[in-house]
């Protein structure tokens, strides 16, 4: 929850620009918690609240015996820090999927994913910032959440929340009947339900393994707008993508778990991020292989903030072109007529015969080969985003990584459920974290807890003399 | 005419379970105080059930006894059967429940009050408030006398407007045939206070003659029995115990039922008023559980000199003849005699947002209320809101400050914070499942938990406040002792692991590791413990074992409170004005507004306010220096 006073941890760099990122603890556990993944190369054994403030030292995250990256850790002590609280900032530079792993490390040790603003947050409510930043700061509080509300329940696959549901219902179930037996004790009988519960936990917790390995795993959405460059095959989309990645010279690692036929960037045009997805090449197909990638294209468009259709002006407008122009229809779209370095057989009159006026989406002309029209593409897309036609997304990544937090504690609890119902404890032990594990997935659902258990109880158990 | 007219530093206004204990709380503080109730005779009567405890009911007993109310020590003097529920289970959930000699019960508590010192009994219909400035300033009674007060305390019960139903007879009574209130509510109301209207039944009372115990299950109470009050010496209570018994509704039985369900006030329409869910009328059962093909019925003795017995499980507002034949269709029971009829009351309560955490009314200062009267059921329940009512009257007049039990601290603060911030549309009842923390709010360690506050309110002797400052100190060191002694994996080890069922230590281990096991307790490792103080009692080493045991569970809901208590201890001042917080929405607004929570905590359990509300809430109250 946002106004806790959990500790608090974020990636607070852009990672695309350099290979160094800076993951930033702050709160009042944040020196222990990263204490039990840090080893420095000297003054081994020293805990880190004994290092003086503001001093950098040097050692390795580690995790299991094994190096996870080599790291700078600068260590402020509260209240000399942005947000007055015990700071540890963790600079590493081994590119995105390692900064992720430690990410989850020092989450897994105790800290909590922060929101959005929430550092801005604290250092406002511990004193930091000038009182006449207040308003602001409630405004960004009320957007971030309206945003992350909308996000975290759109970005939830569908058959996720689904599943998350379900897996509550039969949560709260087991919760209601125990509840039940322990209030009514003469009524309900629980002599030998921990096994019949184990066996339900056990599959609750395959199914919540299943849930963490689906989620998006290791997948870093740096801040930015989604874009997705879509075309029928060979009008360019590959060349407008290394002309935008060379022009800028802003490679970033190439993300696993991306598709081989979907290639995901981050390219930086006048200030404003943008993590391309450059597709397959969209046309029907019976080959198999290259049907998925068509299906991944059509998929990752449908989720894009931001399309780029490339149509080729030395070709005649065909049918892949109109099956394309019929699916970005009600999406944001920008239409490129590329190559107007050769001769021109399709111009601006002919495609706008296939969009509606309402829809007034901008033509530009350019030429991804000889680096034409790049200037007019910057101009349109930053003229969009001024205009709040297309948003630009810091949230993704917090909830994803948020998402699977709560499943991954949800499943942790469930597993002391296990571990009490082992050690034969009673059976008052088990909802206790049942009932965590309830909540956790409640999180994600975005569900406040209020009395479901009582309601629970009384509509499935008949209580009471 | 002249009228009479007397002054007193307290009124209360009933003398049920809540006025009893509110009234006890002020005189015990020295504080002038009348207690006015519709009948002298039905003081602390006990109008439903037989019994006081039970399921998280125990826990609130012994919280009241630990806090210095009466209850657990009346219980003690007058129970006929006693047992501790869940017993198997974990210590949390261990819950006292006793067979109460109902007349015995109130006969005592009567006794106890007529030789309080301060405290008046006065038999009288309270009609009306008296108050000035949105203060409170005394009540007036049905003959016109006024009573001047500094404070007043509505423990009304179920009288308020009450009227008793079943089939098409109504009759306009409180329990009992007991006159009932019928003024009160008018005055509330034109002072702008909003009423409820709430409903609950009782089953019928039948001729022990009548009964065919052969065909029922005898219910037996503990062989050992433990008292209610941390004060009562367990000997001194050892007594001859009367049995319960237990038979079971039929298919026969709920066909009667079904066929008559037209005939039921409830499913015509004639009750108004909302019942609980948690105490469904037989009728209820049937229809919502029709699956189950049969229901548990309890059959308990009203007292030990009387024939009377009670039907645990069937209450009812079925007519009389429907009532006849569905008990008689119960094995037990074919030729069972009514001596009392079920019946289902309907009752004026408040909606309880209306009241502060600490029982005062936010709109009339010195006005506190407690009992069913504030929406709740039971006579544990309202018992507890009694005391707590009455101990924060006493301080409102004495200066001193007001007490606010925490969710973490005790059952009687979940109850509290959850008629004072949910929505609640049925009488109130306590779950162990309200409690977030229960694994510390144990009945066993009501005392360590509630006495120091007891004491600073003046209703716990110093010596007995002392007692538990010391018994807290023995459990710490002994603990501490008990981690510091370390055993060694030899073979007088093994043997006494193996003598035990418990495995063999494979490595050195503490006394305190090995308590941890379910086969090891503290009494056990005697031999082992050549330094061990022979006199500590019964009592600390229930605590020293509970605590070992559960230590990881125990150390884990400590953390939670930690992060709860954060949040109730940054205060929302009263003078606060939501609707100049830009960044709430409306609804939060009109929310915060209404209920005007006294802590950030507090807010946020406010269903309808979200956490962005919170996070808005708290930059306000930073940004302008406050809470």
């Amino acid at each position: 929850m946002l106004y806790s006073s959990e500790t608090i941890a974020a990636i607070s760099t852009a990672m695309n620009n350099s290979g160094i990122g800076i993951i930033r603890v702050s709160g009042d556990k944040a020196f222990k918690i990263v204490d039990k993944i840090f080893v420095p190369y000297k003054n081994k054994g020293i805990k880190i609240e004994e290092y003086k403030s503001h001093t950098i030292h040097y050692g390795n995250i580690v995790y299991k015996g094994k190096i996870i990256d080599e790291v700078l850790l600068m260590v402020m002590k509260a209240p000399a820090t942005y947000t007055r609280e015990d700071v540890v900032e963790i600079n590493c530079h081994g590119g995105n999927i390692v900064m992720q792993k430690i990410f989850e490390l020092v989450l897994s040790n105790g800290a909590r994913c922060a929101e959005s603003g929430e550092f801005t947050k604290r250092a406002f409510l511990n004193g930091r910032i000038d009182l006449s930043q207040a308003e602001a700061v409630i405004d960004l509080i009320n957007a971030k959440n309206n945003m992350a509300a909308d996000i975290s329940v759109g970005q939830l696959k569908g058959n996720m929340s689904e599943k998350i549901r379900k897996i509550r219902e039969k949560l709260i179930y087991h919760i209601a009947y125990i509840e039940s037996a322990l209030d009514d004790p003469e009524h309900y009988d629980l002599s030998g339900y921990g096994e019949e519960l184990k066996i339900v936990v056990e599959e609750l917790i395959n199914e919540l393994d299943e849930v963490i390995d689906t989620a998006d795993n290791g997948r870093i959405m740096t801040e930015g707008i989604k874009t997705v460059i879509i075309g029928k095959p060979n009008v360019g989309k590959s060349s407008l993508m290394n002309t935008l990645l060379g022009e800028e010279r802003a490679i970033v690692t190439d993300i696993e778990g991306t598709t081989r036929d979907s290639l995901e960037e981050s390219v930086r045009l006048n200030d404003i991020n943008l993590n391309i997805i450059d597709t397959a090449g969209i046309r029907e197909t019976d080959d198999v292989v290259e049907k998925i990638g068509v299906d991944r294209a059509k998929k990752h468009a449908s989720e894009a903030d931001l399309i780029i259709f490339i149509i080729d002006s030395s070709r005649e407008i065909d049918e892949e072109d109109i099956r394309i122009f019929n699916f970005i229809k009600d999406k944001k779209a920008l239409i490129l007529l590329n190559k107007i370095d050769l001769d021109c057989v399709t111009d601006e009159n002919d495609i706008r015969k296939f969009i509606d006026d309402s829809e007034d989406n901008e033509i530009i002309k350019i030429s991804a080969k000889y680096k034409d029209g790049i200037a007019s593409l910057t101009e349109a897309v930053k003229n969009m985003f001024f205009k709040g036609e297309i948003t630009y997304n810091d949230q993704i990544i917090i909830t994803n990584e948020r998402h699977k937090q709560a499943v991954i504690n949800s499943r942790d609890s469930l597993e002391c459920v296990i571990e009490s119902i082992e050690n034969g404890m009673p059976e008052d032990f088990f909802t206790i974290d049942m009932m965590n594990a309830y909540e956790y997935l409640g999180e994600i659902l975005g569900e406040q807890l209020g009395e479901d258990l009582i309601n629970e109880i009384f509509s499935k158990f008949c209580m009471g003399k | 005419m002249a009228n009479v007219n007397e002054e007193y530093d307290v009124v209360v206004v009933g003398a049920g379970h809540a006025g009893c204990e509110a009234s006890l709380a002020c005189a015990r503080n020295g504080l002038s105080t009348i207690m006015f109730t519709v009948s002298v005779d039905s003081i602390a009567m006990m109008p439903c059930n037989p019994n006081i405890g039970g399921s998280s009911k125990g826990h609130l007993v012994r919280e009241i006894d630990a806090l210095g109310g009466e209850m657990g020590k009346n219980i003690d003097k007058t129970f006929i059967q006693s047992k501790m529920l869940n017993s198997s289970k974990g210590p949390a959930v261990h819950s006292l429940r006793a067979q109460a000699d109902k007349q015995e019960y109130t006969r005592q508590m009567r006794r106890t009050l007529e030789n309080t010192d301060n405290l008046t009994i006065r038999q009288a219909e309270v009609c009306e408030l008296i108050v000035e400035d949105d203060i409170i300033k005394g009540v007036k009674t049905y003959s016109g006398a006024t009573y001047m007060a500094k404070t007043v305390i509505l423990c009304t019960g179920t009288y308020l407007k009450a009227r008793c139903i079943y089939g098409d007879v109504s009759n306009a009574t409180g329990p009992n045939g007991l006159q009932a209130a019928n003024h009160l509510t008018d005055s509330l109301k034109s002072l702008g206070i909003e009423m409820f209207r709430f409903k609950t039944g009782t089953p019928a009372r039948v001729d022990k003659r009548s009964i065919d115990f052969s065909k029922m299950e005898e219910q037996f109470g503990d062989e050992k029995i433990v008292p209610f009050s941390f004060t009562t010496d367990p000997e001194s209570i050892d007594r001859e115990q009367v049995s319960c018994w237990l038979t079971y509704t039929n298919e026969n039985t709920h066909k009667i039922i079904r066929d008559n369900l037209d005939r039921s006030p409830l499913y015509s329409g004639k009750i108004e008023g909302t019942g609980p869910r948690y105490c469904p009328s037989i009728e209820d059962k049937v229809v919502r559980f029709a699956d189950k093909n049969r229901h548990q019925v309890f059959v308990e003795p009203e007292g030990e000199y009387t024939n009377e017995m009670y039907l645990g499980g069937m209450s009812s507002s079925l007519p009389e003849d429907v009532q006849y034949d569905m008990y008689r269709t119960v094995p037990g029971l074919e030729n069972v005699k009514i001596v009392r009829n079920a019946y289902a009351i309907e009752y004026d309560c408040i909606n309880p947002i209306q009241l502060k955490p600490t029982l005062e009314f936010k709109k009339i200062s010195g006005l506190f209320s407690g009992g069913q009267f504030n929406g709740s059921s039971g006579y544990e329940e309202a018992a507890c809101q009694g005391l707590m009512a009455g101990i924060n009257a006493s301080m409102k007049i004495l200066g001193k400050e007001q007490i606010v039990l925490d969710r973490s601290q005790a059952y009687i603060g979940v109850l509290i914070d959850d008629l004072v911030t949910k929505e609640n549309h049925e009488p109130y009842r306590m779950m162990t499942s309200r409690a977030e923390y229960r694994l510390l709010l144990r009945q066993d360690n009501a005392d360590l938990r509630l006495t120091p506050i007891g004491y600073k309110v003046g209703l716990i002797s110093k010596e007995r406040y002392e007692y538990v400052k010391h018994k807290e100190e023995v459990i710490k060191s002994e603990i501490e002792r008990l981690q510091n002694i370390k055993v060694g994996a030899n073979a007088k080890m093994s043997e006494f692991l193996e003598r035990h069922g418990s495995t063999p230590l494979k490595t050195g281990s503490s006394l305190a590791e090995l308590i941890k096991r379910p086969e090891i307790t503290y009494e056990i490792l005697k031999e082992f413990d050549e330094e061990r103080d022979e006199n500590i009692s019964q009592d600390i080493i229930e605590q020293i074992n509970i605590n070992l045991k559960y230590e990881g569970y125990i150390t884990r809901q400590l953390r939670q409170v930690e992060q709860y208590k954060k949040m109730e201890n940054r205060k929302i001042p009263d003078k606060i004005d939501y609707s100049k917080i830009s960044g709430l929405r409306n609804e939060s607004k009109q929310k915060l507004d209404m209920y005007r929570p006294i802590s950030i905590g507090q807010a946020s359990r406010i269903s309808g306010v979200s956490p962005a509300d919170i996070s808005v809430l708290l930059v306000y109250l930073s940004s302008n220096k406050i809470g």
